[in-house]
């Protein structure tokens, strides 16, 4: 890979991140948006540039499940998936993070069925926030190449071993072309040493893995589990300014834009933190101050950073691209509204639903949601129906 | 009337779903006339044919068709069209899967629905890749060939799907081709009148993807390929192996009586019942 930065799709910069990673399995089954990453990397093991396993599974829930065996035999293993594939794999998924399996899945969001839709939205890894996985979600290209590559140091830490998803979001990241620079094989190998699991299975020194969890026990394990992955912030902390340090690039579990001035916010996750970027330039254009707050961790939820970025903050529009499913909010909303009147820090908050399967979301869309937060109807306490959230430009 | 135009007025969608998602010269369209054609023929009405399909090229094709229609997921056809026949019994239930459908991520339905022999009538376009998403690997790509997750070589060995539903099951089993139309008509013809668990295997091509990678030419050629190494089920038996080691038999591959699912668990409920004796 040349120096500097090289224009390329995304997903192919995805799959050559995991190269570069030097990723040892690789186990998938293919579904729209996530093609690119699978297809590039079937070629680069094929071909001999990556010295990996490659297995061509006959479903998302084999692929899951290959990748839990190849990790548990000590393998650095990666896989990905979209949609009803990560549906398809959930019944894996909370097995690859309650035995400790620190699998990386590049997580190419998109719209479940029906109605069938290959766009995008978050209602696939929403439906899977609670498989005990560290969630990442990514605003751009380079984020995604980054974000692999930390994946994995962040997944084998010997106090973490848990199994990381990086989130990006399909086709408007996916298949898009950005200019991203690859960091060299040198740094990264000396970034992300070789995997050395703590428990592997090996003929020498035989363990059990998944044995049964009898009442007396079973809580215990949750507990242990959770701990790790409550506890794994730090490290996510530690190896994104380790990153920093090494490549010139650092990033934070939660990033602000233009807060400084700003007591309206919005907060969001994935790509179309850039879109919002965009139009909180174009409000200041217009002599209005508004602020975003990035959610780059979602698991564990990064509540110490997140009360620290809502400091002076008076109004938030939680920005969501996915449907609550009976729920008073949808899933980001409502960690945030917890977090916000546990801690009585006494904001006005608003939920708003943009962007299912693939709905374009403009400028003008936020533009009309921060004058819906200041009209007078909104800063009511309790909505007057029982939906307590915005689909915005929803028809009929 | 011409008899297609009668065909085409009386069976397609065509003011809403048209035109359609297929590439030009893509077998399926082929497989969807010999369908029409074979359902007009059994003179069912349309409200009494359900047709269930998984997700993928061939999985669009209830959507251009004047039936009860289901779009599943991927893999899943066979087990929502179970459930829709024991509901209800009386419609005919026909399940329309492309190769990864059927013996890929549905591979475990498959071969329970044609052990269970429950009524249903599995139509399997064959293509030896997954076409929709842009010709992956699939179950079916033959040993040595390319596809878009194996670019040099495939290094697995291919399902046979028609003789898998032999073992498993089935009571009616036909392989036909996309060149051979007429005998797809006949095959699905007897399938559909056959109680229990039918198949029928329809050999096509994908040229815009497996063709394409694997040089195998036009659609044209790709169906004058299906003609020069296809053998009818009668020809083959005269031939020798040696002979018949690149073809592969077209025609009636099984028709056999078993009982099918309802008709055995009606018997068991008048055991039960005492209505009947063992
Ligand atoms: C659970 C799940 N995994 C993956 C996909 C993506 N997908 C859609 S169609 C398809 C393959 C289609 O191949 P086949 O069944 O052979 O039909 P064809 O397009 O070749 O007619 C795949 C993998 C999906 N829709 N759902
Ligand atoms: S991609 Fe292949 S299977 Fe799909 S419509 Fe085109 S030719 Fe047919
Ligand atoms: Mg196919």
């Amino acid at each position: 890979m040349k120096e500097g930065k090289t224009g390329i799709e995304v997903s192919i910069a995805a799959s050559i991140a995991a190269k570069l990673a030097r990723v040892e399995v690789v186990a998938a089954y293919p579904i729209t948006p996530q093609t690119h990453i699978v297809e590039h990397l079937s070629e680069l093991v094929a071909n001999g540039e990556l010295d990996a396993s490659y297995v061509n599974v006959e479903s998302e829930h084999s692929a899951m499940s290959a990748c839990c065996g190849a990790s548990a035999a000590g393998a650095r293993t990666f896989t990905s998936t979209s949609a009803q594939g990560m549906e398809l794999m959930h019944e894996i998924l909370f097995i690859a993070s309650a035995m400790r399996f620190p699998i990386v899945m590049a997580a190419v969001n998109r719209a479940l069925s029906s109605p069938l839709s290959i766009w995008g939205d978050h209602s696939d890894v929403m439906a899977a926030r609670d498989t005990g996985w560290i969630m990442l979600f990514c605003e751009n290209g380079q984020e995604v190449v980054d974000s692999i590559i930390m994946a994995f140091k962040i997944a084998e830490d010997r106090r973490v071993l848990l199994p990381v998803m990086v989130n990006l979001d399909g086709f408007s990241l996916s298949h898009v072309i950005e200019p991203i620079e690859f960091p060299s094989q040198e740094k990264v190998d000396a970034f992300l040493p070789p995997y050395d699991p703590l428990y592997t299975l090996h003929p020498d020194k035989p363990v059990t893995m998944g044995a049964y969890g009898m009442p007396e026990l079973y809580t215990e394990a949750k507990y242990a589990q959770e701990m790790a992955l409550i506890d794994s912030k730090k490290v996510v902390i530690e190896v994104m300014d380790d990153f920093g340090k090494r490549f010139g690039r650092s990033y934070k579990p939660v990033e602000t834009y233009n807060t400084e001035k700003a007591d309206t916010v919005f907060i969001a996750l994935g790509s179309i933190n850039e879109n919002i970027k965009t139009a909180i330039d174009m409000l200041k254009e217009e002599g209005r101050e508004v602020g975003l707050i990035h959610l780059r961790l979602f698991r564990p939820f990064p509540s110490d950073e997140l009360i620290a970025a809502l400091k002076g903050v008076k109004r938030v529009a939680v920005i969501e691209r996915a449907m609550p499913g009976g729920a008073m909010n949808s899933p980001l909303f409502n960690e945030i509204s917890s977090l916000v009147h546990s801690n009585s820090m006494g904001i006005q908050l608003n939920n708003y639903i943009v962007g299912l399967g693939g709905r374009d979301v403009n400028p003008e869309d936020f533009h009309g949601i921060i004058d819906d937060m200041l009209s007078p109807e909104a800063k009511k306490e309790t909505p007057k129906e029982e939906k307590n959230y915005r689909v915005i430009g929803v028809r009929g | 009337m011409a008899e297609i135009t009668r065909l085409i007025h009386e069976y397609l969608r065509h003011d809403k779903k048209f035109p359609h998602v297929w590439c030009p010269g893509c077998g399926i369209g082929i497989m969807l006339g010999a369908l029409i054609r074979a359902i007009d023929k059994t003179g069912y009405s349309k409200d009494d044919i359900v047709l269930v399909s998984g997700i993928g090229c061939t999985g669009r094709l209830p959507v251009y068709v004047d039936f009860n229609t289901l779009h599943t997921t991927h893999g899943r056809a066979l087990t929502f069209a179970t459930g829709i026949k024991l509901a209800k019994p009386r419609l005919k239930v026909i399940v329309i899967m492309g190769d990864g459908d059927a013996v890929a991520i549905g591979g475990n339905h498959f071969i329970h629905a044609a052990r269970r022999n429950i009524d249903l009538t599995a139509i399997i376009v064959n293509n030896n890749v997954y076409g929709m998403t842009g010709g992956q690997y699939s179950p079916t790509t033959p040993y040595g060939m390319k596809s878009t997750t194996t670019i040099y070589s495939n290094v697995e060995h291919a399902f046979n799907i028609s003789e898998l539903a032999v073992t498993a099951g089935a009571v009616f089993v036909g392989r036909g081709t996309v060149y051979h139309a007429k005998l797809l008509d006949s095959l699905m013809e007897k399938a559909f009148a056959k109680v229990g668990f039918s198949v029928v295997e329809i050999i096509s091509h994908c040229h815009t993807q497996f063709g394409r990678l694997n040089r195998m030419g036009t659609a044209v050629e790709m169906m004058q390929w299906q003609r020069d190494h296809s053998v009818t089920v009668e020809k083959a038996a005269q031939m020798k192996a040696e002979e018949l080691k690149d073809k592969f038999k077209i025609g009636v591959l099984v028709d056999r009586e078993l009982p099918a699912y309802q008709d055995e668990y009606e018997k068991v409920r008048k055991w039960a019942k005492g209505t009947e004796k063992r």
